[in-house]
């Protein structure tokens, strides 16, 4: 078990980050297994809101399958068991009586891979408020805007809604998607390689894009690129084979890191 | 002969092959246009059959219709219905193997002895004669395994990420089934069903002995009643017909049914040509 | 949650209709038919509604003739047609002779079989002799008729080859067709032996066309020539189903044909099932 220290704040712009920050998730002795594989070992995690946290390691570390445990996604996979407690606003989600659909709406996510659906960029954004009736008609089409507002994506698509999302580029799907969770009016937003399917110049405005949502919602990233990480994340949480070796501000973890193992993957050793 | 010659004498066998293979559906096509052209008229399009081998061939279009029509609202949601269950909900389990082996022998089976079941079955023990209703219950019976199958496949060709995007946002597996995955599927269950209502339209075996003699003078008024058939008439006037206006009517009433059955049948395939194209695939 | 175990229970009510069908089917067929199976349907030598005499074996024989000529016609036709579509044939000339394919699996049969009665029946007359009906015609009919279910199922086997193989072949300086008979056939081999079997499967159970072209003498008899008009399994059922006596023997003696039908085709369909499974374990 690794104790997680914060250590005193240098530079008052960051100050400004971690002060209002409170506990959003917290992950306490989780373990999950995809039939006899150990795929996450003793979790134990605080997720700050307002802030953006990543998750990074080498494939096959379960960074991914951590960020998918905090929407439990991984219950689509019928060999996945876990033992343990991951409690968002102190209660705790695998709780049998928990509605996973409303967590769902409460916690959003965006794939490595764009997926919005074969409808009009309209009907993918208005897709979860109608489903969860938050909104209908005329109502819906405000909702829309808002969303697509927030997304960095209005003006680009703002004159047709109407229009298959499959003929937007990559970046702009990728956005959508992000439209399209932010829609439902998450607390909580994870993101698995959001970028990776994307090229540097949408991976930038995404990048700027994940920089506003931390000012409203709690963003959660897994990213296998070290820059990225190190470029946008307030937290980052190193893993290795389902274990998380060290969680710390990002700049500690890049320039000073406690671990052995977590420097030589910074400098590339491994990866 | 070195190798590259046979080649070209294997390729050229291929295409004879091939040429054969298709050449039926143009035959058919110009055979019954060219001898049935003659007899269409508006007269034989709205008249009754008179006489076994004049008149028209109004009941029995409408018949084929009806037919076809009450076949397809009552088995297609039905093999919708399992589709869905067999392509989204089914365990990997002896259940499920089994239900589908039914599901394949159903699908093989003779059309004759779907026929005999349905005269024994619906018109004798359901009481239901022979009627318009049993003829489309029986029908009904051969388009569920063709249903089945187009629409599982269809469902199946729908890509996951759709269905993860979906239940990322709290919807229901059923809700993300209604939702996004039918009707993106829905071109392929559509070009399907319209298949087998190309399909069910030339059935003759299962009409002939559930739902009427195909020389019915009347339209079918209610569900009980008796009705001709397109398929039937045709069988009747082919093979015990020996006027040459028998012949022609013969013939009118095959390019009729000639014609139905390619538009429904070449709206499916356009339909289904449409929305490849429009997904880019 | 709860509401999804209700909806999964109705889908699976919902698919298991066809099994439900066809276990009545079963039941039915054999409730009626149960009466006249017996061995002297099974070996009986003829068929006499009028004396009660119900041997089955020239109409099975007639049913047998005509299938096998049929299949190989269209094993000849069908499965060069298969390996030209998956191995020789641009993209878009695929998709166009599949589709055409699919709409002639739909064809009304009963239009073949006019079209087999008015052209093709008279042709054999003139040309080569007997009455015209007979089971060269039922050949040409049937097989045309089983004809796009074998190209499809072959089709599909042959594509299902893995690539590697394919490459590996001509990177050693194969010719296509060398590749194709050498590597690509003996690996489709089990895909291609259940479309053949289940073509069998849908030619014994094929009715109207042939009905309209192989004659159905009054007293089945077995053929001794291929211009000989024969009686088969489904044409005497369609046929006699017209005037038979509700609750005679003659009755339980089409509805034990019924049985037979049934029985031939559901065995097909499981050894077809059985040879694409084996292959699946290799």
């Amino acid at each position: 078990m690794r104790e997680i220290r914060y250590r005193k704040p240098v530079d008052p712009f960051e100050e400004l980050t971690f002060k209002d920050a409170r506990e959003k998730i917290e992950f306490d002795d989780f373990d999950l297994w995809y039939g006899d594989f150990h795929a996450l070992k003793d979790i134990e995690l605080d997720i700050m809101s307002n802030m953006i946290t990543s998750f990074m390691g080498p494939s096959g570390c379960g960074k991914s399958t951590l960020l998918r445990a905090i929407n439990r996604m991984n219950d689509l996979i019928p060999e996945c068991r876990y033992k343990g407690e991951i409690e968002i606003d102190d209660v705790d989600i695998n709780d049998p009586d928990i509605d996973v659909y409303e967590l769902r709406k409460k916690v959003g996510m965006v794939f490595q891979k764009p997926n919005p659906f074969p409808m009009s960029i309209h009907d993918n954004v208005a897709y979860g408020p109608k489903l969860h009736k938050m909104a209908s008609g005329k109502e819906l089409d405000v909702v829309v805007e808002r969303s697509l507002k927030e997304a960095a994506l209005w003006d680009e698509v703002k004159d047709r809604l109407e229009d298959n999302a499959l003929s937007l580029s990559g970046g702009q799907q990728q956005r959508l998607c992000i439209s399209r969770a932010l829609a439902v009016e998450p607390e909580i937003i994870l993101l698995d390689e959001p970028c990776s399917a994307l090229d540097p110049i949408a991976t930038t405005k995404i990048e700027t894009l994940m920089r506003r949502l931390k000012e409203k919602y709690t963003v959660i990233l897994v990213t296998h690129n070290l820059q990225q990480a190190a470029r946008v994340s307030d937290m980052t949480a190193f893993m290795y084979l389902g274990e998380i070796i060290e969680f710390d501000r990002t700049r500690n973890i890049f320039e000073n890191p406690r671990e052995e193992l977590t420097e030589n993957y910074i400098t590339g050793k491994f990866g | 002969m070195n190798e590259v010659t046979k080649e070209r004498w294997v390729k050229s066998g291929l295409y004879v092959a091939v040429a054969l293979s298709i050449l039926i559906l143009p035959v058919i096509v110009v055979w019954v246009g060219v001898n049935g052209f003659g007899a269409l008229s508006w007269e034989f399009l709205t008249g009754r059959p008179y006489r076994f081998e004049y008149g028209g061939i109004f009941p029995q279009i409408v018949g084929s219709i009806y037919l076809v029509g009450l076949c397809t609202l009552l088995g297609a949601p039905l093999g919708l219905a399992s589709a869905i269950y067999l392509a989204e909900y089914a365990p990997d389990n002896r259940i499920t193997q089994t239900v589908r082996f039914f599901t394949e022998t159903l699908a093989g089976m003779p059309s004759i002895v779907i026929g005999l079941f349905g005269l024994q079955f619906l018109v004798f023990w359901l009481q239901l004669k022979t009627s318009l209703l049993a003829g489309a219950i029986s029908l009904s019976f051969m388009m569920l395994p063709w249903t089945i199958r187009a629409s599982e496949e269809a469902i199946k060709t729908v890509p996951q990420e759709y269905r993860h995007a979906s239940l990322a946002l709290g919807a229901t597996k059923w809700e993300t089934i209604v939702r996004v995955v039918i009707p993106a599927a829905a071109p392929g269950i559509l070009t399907g069903v319209l298949l087998g209502m190309g399909k069910a339209i030339g059935e003759t075996a299962v009409v002939w002995l559930t739902a009427g003699s195909g020389l019915e003078a009347f339209v079918p008024r209610t569900l009980r009643s008796p009705t001709g058939s397109l398929p039937m008439y045709i069988y009747l006037l082919a093979t015990q017909g020996h006027t040459t206006q028998g012949m022609q009517n013969a013939f009118g009433a095959s390019l009729v049914l000639i014609v139905i059955f390619l538009s429904m049948s070449v709206t499916a395939l356009l339909i289904r040509n449409y929305y490849l194209r429009k997904l880019g695939r | 949650m709860r509401s999804e175990d209700i909806v999964s229970r109705i889908l699976f009510l919902c698919a298991s209709f066809s099994a439900i069908v066809v276990f009545l089917i079963t039941l039915f067929m054999l409730r009626e038919g149960i009466h006249a199976l017996n061995w002297d349907f099974i070996t009986g030598m003829t068929w006499k509604p009028g004396r009660n005499l119900f041997g089955i074996v020239p109409t099975l024989v007639g049913t047998l003739t005509v299938v096998t000529g049929a299949i190989i016609i269209a094993t000849v036709i069908g499965v060069p047609s298969a390996i030209y579509l998956a191995e020789f044939s641009p993209f878009w000339l695929r998709n166009i002779i599949k589709s055409t394919v699919e709409v002639i699996v739909g064809i009304p049969s009963v239009v073949i079989g006019f079209f087999g009665l008015m052209v093709l029946v008279p042709f054999i007359r003139d040309n080569i002799g007997g009455r015209g009906e007979s089971i060269l015609a039922g050949w040409v009919v049937l097989a045309f008729m089983i004809l796009p279910n074998v190209i499809t199922l072959t089709e599909d086997s042959i594509r299902a080859v893995p690539r590697d193989h394919k490459e590996a072949s001509l990177a050693l300086g194969a010719t296509r067709w060398q590749t194709i008979r050498r590597v690509v056939l003996p690996s489709a081999s089990s895909g291609i032996r259940a479309a053949l079997i289940l073509g069998v499967g849908r030619a014994i159970g094929e009715t109207m066309a042939v009905l309209m072209v192989v004659g159905n003498p009054e007293v089945p008899w077995i053929p001794t020539s291929i211009l000989d008009r024969v009686r088969m399994l489904t044409s005497t059922l369609a046929i006699e189903f017209s005037y038979v006596e509700w609750g005679s023997q003659h009755q339980y003696a089409l509805f034990a044909i019924g049985v037979l039908l049934f029985f031939l085709v559901t065995i097909l369909n499981f050894v077809a099932t059985f040879v694409i499974r084996r292959r699946n374990l290799k």
